[in-house]
Formats: C-alpha cells, sequence, structure tokens
C-alpha cells in the first residue's frame, strides 16, 4: 500500500470536506465524474454533494466568490487548473484577499491550489512556477510542499490558517512521488524549514520539486567525499531564515535552488538573507540556480535544459566546493 | 427572459405620487450630498489627504441601493455611493474618520477615502480595480446559502466604465451560473474619468447585456428619485423572491470631477443640456414644493439637522489622533506567528 504526492492532497482535502462544514472546493472541472485536470478531487463531488463545485473558465470570478464566501465564514478551496492561470486572478488574489486583512481587520481564509512545475512537454502556459510573485506581495502565505506527508499536513493547515494561502503543489511529483502511508500526526508547522539531509560541507536550500534534485545530488557527492545539508523550505513564505543561516553557519557554504525565472525571486532573498545576516559564516559567495529567463519551452531537449536538474546542481556544487 | 422596463423619453419631475420611502430618501441624499460638499471644502483647504471622490448628481440612484437592504444582506458599494452607504447603515463617523485619517475609523489610516467598509456588518470594502466586488458579492451570497439562510439579497454597485471591465464580466457571468439573489445597479454617468460613453463602448444600449449575462434587465432615469426608489426596490424584491439576477442601468450625469482634484473640464456644454445632466436632489425637492409634500420650514429643519450631523461627526474625527507609524505592528496576516521575519 502505498500513496502518492496527488493522493495525499485529495485526502487531505476529503478530510476538510469531512471535518468541517465550512470547507467547498470551487474550480475548473473539480466537479461531477470528472475530478479535476488532474484529479486531486476525483470522487469528492460524490461523496460530499454540493460542496465540489465547477466554475466557468473565470479565475478572477473563482477567487473573487471565494474572498465573499470566506469573509462571510466558510473555507473555500480554490483549485487552479494550471498555476499558470492564476495569472488571470492575480488582482483578486494580491490586490483584494492580500490587502483585506490590513485594511479592514478582517480576515481572509482562502486557500488557493496552484498546480505547479514543469512537466516535460507542457510548454510556456502549463508549466510555470509563481511562489515568487506571490511571495513578493504582501499579505499571503506561500506553501512549497516537497513530501507527501507535507502535501497533506500542510493542506489541512493551510485550510486551517485564519489567512489566504497560496498552496503550491508541483505537477512533477504528482505521481513520482510516493509514501508507505498517510501521516497520522499533524506535521511540522509551516515557516519551519526541515533539515532533510545533515552534512557538513555545503548547504543546499531547495523547496518543492528541487528538493528531491537536491537529494540527488546529496547521494552522487557522498561517493567524491562531500557531505551536503539539503534544507527543505516547505514555505518560502514566512521564510525561515533562521534555520537556512544555522546550516550556513556549520556549513559555510549555501547553493539555493528553484524553479522559477531568475529575476529576483525565492533563492535570490534566501541569498540576500544569509548575505546580509550571515556574512561572516560564508567561506564562498553563496550561489543559486533557477530556471532560465526565458518562457518555458515545449520540446523535451529544451525543456531538460530550462529548469534546474540533479545534473546541474551537481556541477554548481562542485564548483563552490572548490572555492 | 429579458425584461426591459419603458426608456423614459424624457426626464421631468414626477408629477404623479411620489414613492412611499420618497422622503426618507431624500433626507439621505440630502445628508450625502452636504456631507460630500463639506468633504469637498476640508480637501480644498488642505485638511485631507489623498482625494475626495463624490457622489453628486447619482445620490437618487445610490439611496435606492440602499435603502432595500435589510439586515443580513450584502452591499458593496462603489466610488459614488455615500447616500446608499449611508441609508445602509454606514455610520456617519465611518466616512469622516476615514477621510481625516483617524487612527479609530474602520480602516484606521491604513486606507482612506471611499475604500473603506465593514465587511462583519456585510459592508464590503471596495478595491480601486473596477468590476473586482462583483464576483465578492457573489462568493458573500454563496456562503449565505451554504449556511441555510433565507430571504437574502447582495447588491453590488459599479458605473459604466467599470463594467468595460473582464473582471466584471467573470462576476456577472457567476452569478447567473449560481443563480445568486444578486442586484447589479449600474450608472451610466457618461463618464470614465474623462473618456466619453462613445470610447467605452459600442453597444446599443449596455442593459442589452443582460440577457447575454442570464440577468433581468432594466433601465432607470438616474435623476428621478422615484423611478429610482420603483425601479431598484422592484429589482431587490425580484432577486429575493428568487428570480434570476438583476441588472439595472441608470443614466445620469457626474455633476463633478472624477475626484475633487479634477476639474472635468472635458464634459461638454452639450452634454451639460442632456436630460440626464439634472441634478436629482434639485429635482426631487422640486417635486416636494411642486406636491407640498413638507412645507418649507420642514426642509430648512432637514438641511439644518444634516448640516448638524456632519459637523458632528467632522469634530468626533478631528478630535481624534491619527495613526502613529511606530504603533504600527506592520503585519499584513492575522495570524502573526506566520508573518515573515524580514529585516
Amino acid at each position: 500500500m502505498s500513496i502518492t504526492y496527488l493522493e495525499a492532497i485529495r485526502e487531505a482535502q476529503a478530510k476538510l470536506l469531512r471535518d468541517d462544514e465550512r470547507v467547498f472546493i470551487y474550480g475548473e472541472d473539480v466537479g461531477g465524474t470528472f475530478g479535476g485536470a488532474f484529479k486531486a478531487t476525483k470522487g469528492l463531488a460524490k461523496e460530499f454533494p454540493g460542496r465540489v463545485l465547477n466554475t466557468p473558465i473565470s479565475e478572477d470570478a473563482m477567487v473573487g466568490a471565494a474572498i465573499g464566501a470566506a469573509i462571510q465564514g466558510m473555507r473555500p478551496i480554490v483549485e487552479m487548473q494550471f498555476a499558470d492561470f492564476s495569472s488571470t486572478a492575480l488582482n483578486q488574489i494580491l490586490n483584494n484577499a492580500g490587502t483585506h486583512y490590513w485594511r479592514t481587520n478582517v480576515p481572509v481564509p482562502i486557500t488557493v491550489r496552484l498546480p505547479c512545475g514543469g512537466t516535460k512537454g507542457s510548454g510556456p502556459f502549463h508549466s510555470q512556477s509563481m511562489e515568487s510573485i506571490y511571495a513578493h506581495y504582501p499579505g499571503l502565505i506561500v506553501m512549497t510542499p516537497a513530501t507527501v506527508e507535507d502535501a497533506y499536513t500542510m493542506l489541512i493547515e493551510a485550510v486551517t490558517i485564519d489567512d489566504p494561502v497560496v498552496y503550491c503543489e508541483h505537477k512533477y511529483l504528482y505521481y513520482h512521488l510516493k509514501a508507505d502511508k498517510l501521516p497520522t500526526e499533524e506535521g511540522l508547522p509551516t515557516g519551519q524549514a526541515r533539515i532533510l539531509r545533515e552534512g557538513r560541507d555545503l548547504t543546499i536550500v531547495a523547496y518543492s520539486a528541487m528538493v528531491h534534485e537536491a537529494l540527488a545530488v546529496a547521494d552522487e557527492l557522498i561517493g567524491e567525499g562531500f557531505e551536503i545539508e539539503v534544507v527543505d523550505l516547505r514555505a518560502v513564505k514566512p521564510l525561515d531564515t533562521e534555520t537556512v543561516l544555522a546550516s550556513v553557519a556549520r556549513t559555510g557554504r549555501l547553493l539555493c535552488v528553484g524553479e522559477s525565472f531568475p529575476w529576483g525571486g525565492a533563492t535570490a532573498e534566501v541569498i540576500s538573507r544569509v548575505t546580509s545576516e550571515g556574512f561572516h559564516f560564508l567561506d564562498a559567495a553563496p550561489q543559486r540556480i533557477n530556471a532560465k529567463d526565458t518562457p518555458i519551452p515545449y520540446h523535451p531537449n529544451l525543456w531538460a535544459a530550462h529548469r534546474p536538474n540533479a545534473k546541474m546542481i551537481a556541477e554548481k556544487t562542485r564548483e563552490l566546493l572548490r572555492e | 427572459m429579458l425584461q426591459t422596463a419603458p426608456r423614459r423619453k424624457k426626464s421631468t419631475a414626477s408629477k404623479a405620487a411620489p414613492h412611499e420611502r420618497f422622503l426618507e430618501a431624500f433626507r439621505w441624499m440630502l445628508l450625502a450630498r452636504t456631507l460630500e460638499e463639506k468633504l469637498v471644502s476640508l480637501y480644498r483647504g488642505g485638511l485631507i489627504t489623498g482625494g475626495v471622490y463624490v457622489g453628486r448628481g447619482q445620490e437618487a440612484v445610490s439611496v435606492a441601493c440602499g435603502l432595500f437592504l435589510q439586515k443580513g444582506d450584502i452591499f458593496a458599494p462603489l466610488i459614488r455611493d455615500q447616500a446608499g452607504r449611508s441609508a445602509f447603515g454606514e455610520p456617519l463617523v465611518d466616512v469622516t474618520r476615514t477621510y481625516l485619517g483617524s487612527r479609530q475609523g474602520p480602516m484606521r489610516g491604513r486606507d482612506g477615502n471611499i475604500h473603506r467598509g465593514r465587511p462583519r456588518d456585510n459592508q464590503l470594502a471596495m478595491i480601486s480595480h473596477l468590476g473586482a466586488m462583483v464576483s465578492v458579492t457573489v462568493g458573500a451570497l454563496l456562503a449565505k446559502r451554504f449556511h441555510g439562510e433565507k430571504n437574502f439579497v447582495g447588491l453590488s454597485c459599479i458605473g459604466e466604465g467599470g463594467m468595460q471591465t473582464g473582471s466584471f464580466h467573470e462576476g456577472m457571468n457567476l452569478a447567473a451560473v449560481e443563480q445568486v439573489p444578486l442586484v447589479v445597479v449600474a450608472t451610466n454617468n457618461h463618464y470614465a474619468y474623462s473618456t466619453p460613453n462613445d470610447r467605452e463602448f459600442a453597444c446599443h444600449d449596455l442593459v442589452d447585456r443582460a440577457i447575454g449575462y442570464g440577468f433581468e434587465g432594466y433601465t432607470v432615469d438616474g435623476t428621478d428619485l422615484t423611478n429610482c426608489l420603483e425601479v431598484i426596490g422592484s429589482a431587490v424584491k425580484r432577486a429575493r423572491a428568487g428570480r434570476p439576477p438583476q441588472l439595472v442601468v441608470a443614466s445620469t450625469l457626474r455633476l463633478s470631477g472624477h475626484g475633487e482634484h479634477d476639474d472635468a473640464s472635458y464634459v461638454t456644454d452639450e452634454m451639460k443640456r442632456q436630460p440626464f445632466a439634472r441634478d436629482c436632489l434639485k429635482a426631487a425637492e422640486q417635486t416636494i414644493v411642486d406636491l407640498n409634500l413638507v412645507d418649507a420650514e420642514t426642509l430648512r429643519d432637514w438641511r439644518e439637522e444634516a448640516a448638524a450631523q456632519v459637523d458632528q461627526a467632522i469634530s468626533t474625527a478631528q478630535k481624534e489622533a491619527a495613526p502613529e507609524a511606530d504603533e504600527e505592528d506592520w503585519c499584513a496576516i492575522s495570524t502573526r506567528a506566520l508573518g515573515d521575519k524580514i529585516e
């Protein structure tokens, strides 16, 4: 018996619908017998009649409606069919949900699920990672779970939190990542990074699917005599600077890996904070790897070079270790 | 089925019996006009930072939007809805506190002017991005349906400018798909800031869009209070009774700039001669005089009472402290423990 990252997301939603009558799911194709483009809501419409609702192709209105419902005491989960399409709801997410508590003192407990990240052949409009954009704006929590267990417990936590949460679930991990069973206990709280692998020579900070590329590199470099520490941020906002700094204090070297575009963003933020607050811990200039500064290519040959992977990370790690 | 009320060919003061809530509505209009004229003076005198946005010429439509809503209904007013906000129950001091930047206002200095509300009291706080509040109102109504509430409605205000946004279109379509009891009142005041109708839309009549959205559509003379009360009141009643969502398109002229920083020099003389350019407050007062609904002394008393209420609200806000930057916690989320600890 094993459970995938995608099944964990479905199970978390089933539990939320079961345990909390304020929860409903709103999105394109989530209802009926279809259960979503990725089947993250499969069977839920039947199990919870009237609470898993198909919407028109209207991302702005989907989120607007979720905001209105949340103000009136509901706990909506909005599924974006692809993270990329959430760009047409940016106004509602950033300007309405993100400002509401600050302006009115009334929090907006919505969860917006974003199927993120690249899978080959998906091209410029079905592959994006949007966490850095959402993290840039005030008023939002941005989760980026990398494990099956976190996918489950963090989604439950997202809906419990009184503030708007952008929950970035990685499409590559949907089927590739498996665990033996769902966690029975609460996970680590959001805002705490997790050291997935301890090491003394270099720290790789990653989140979402890049955590697994980093772990592969850590495995590979054992053979070369290096111990790489891998920090899984789990959420890019709030960012657990403390855990990262403590790790860099031990290793003296930092590499940050993220799948979003390179200008600014989560990896730049980590390096900025470490440089400002932990400059003296560093034995070498901190480095980062992101996707390239072009739209995400369709062809697998191009796509494989656009997105960071274990090979690129390993090369950069070796360079950094030589410094 | 589309139901379109006959368009009034010519706007004249109603000689027929006025609406039963005419005088009540008139007093809210008078209060809004009195308040906003005072806010304009304060702005010109440098006592208000940012801007002042008034509903001059749109009070009849606005008051009708607020007047027929009951406790438990949802109201999403927009920029020119002081009359409706007051009629719905917004305390006058909320307005003056927000404009004058009191720390005790609903926005506590964090937002200003017309960007205010009390969401817990079902007064939604508009954002500047037009059209966005339609779907928010739809969602609030969905929640009420989930809670099993009955006999509620929502009313969302928009202008002909905001009607041209994608967000508005999405919200309207969603309202009809969800069949929520929503009334959308769109006031065509003939200018989106400085842009006249011919560069805003090319359809014959904005109300024709109702059928495309799956709404029932009505037009109303926004300068005629009785007409506004009848048409908007009936739309609210129909929505409450479970009819499809209702669109009311009102015609009027914005008798001010977009904000008080704007002298509206682009409004042509020809435009000012149009029937829809009539001042709804003056027209309503003329009806009162013509039909002898109350005597001149009563009218004067009402005016003085409105002025006194406004003075009181301003005086209260003026005495209150402004927000202080070093007392602000600078945290944009309610879950303080999850605030990003950025240096």
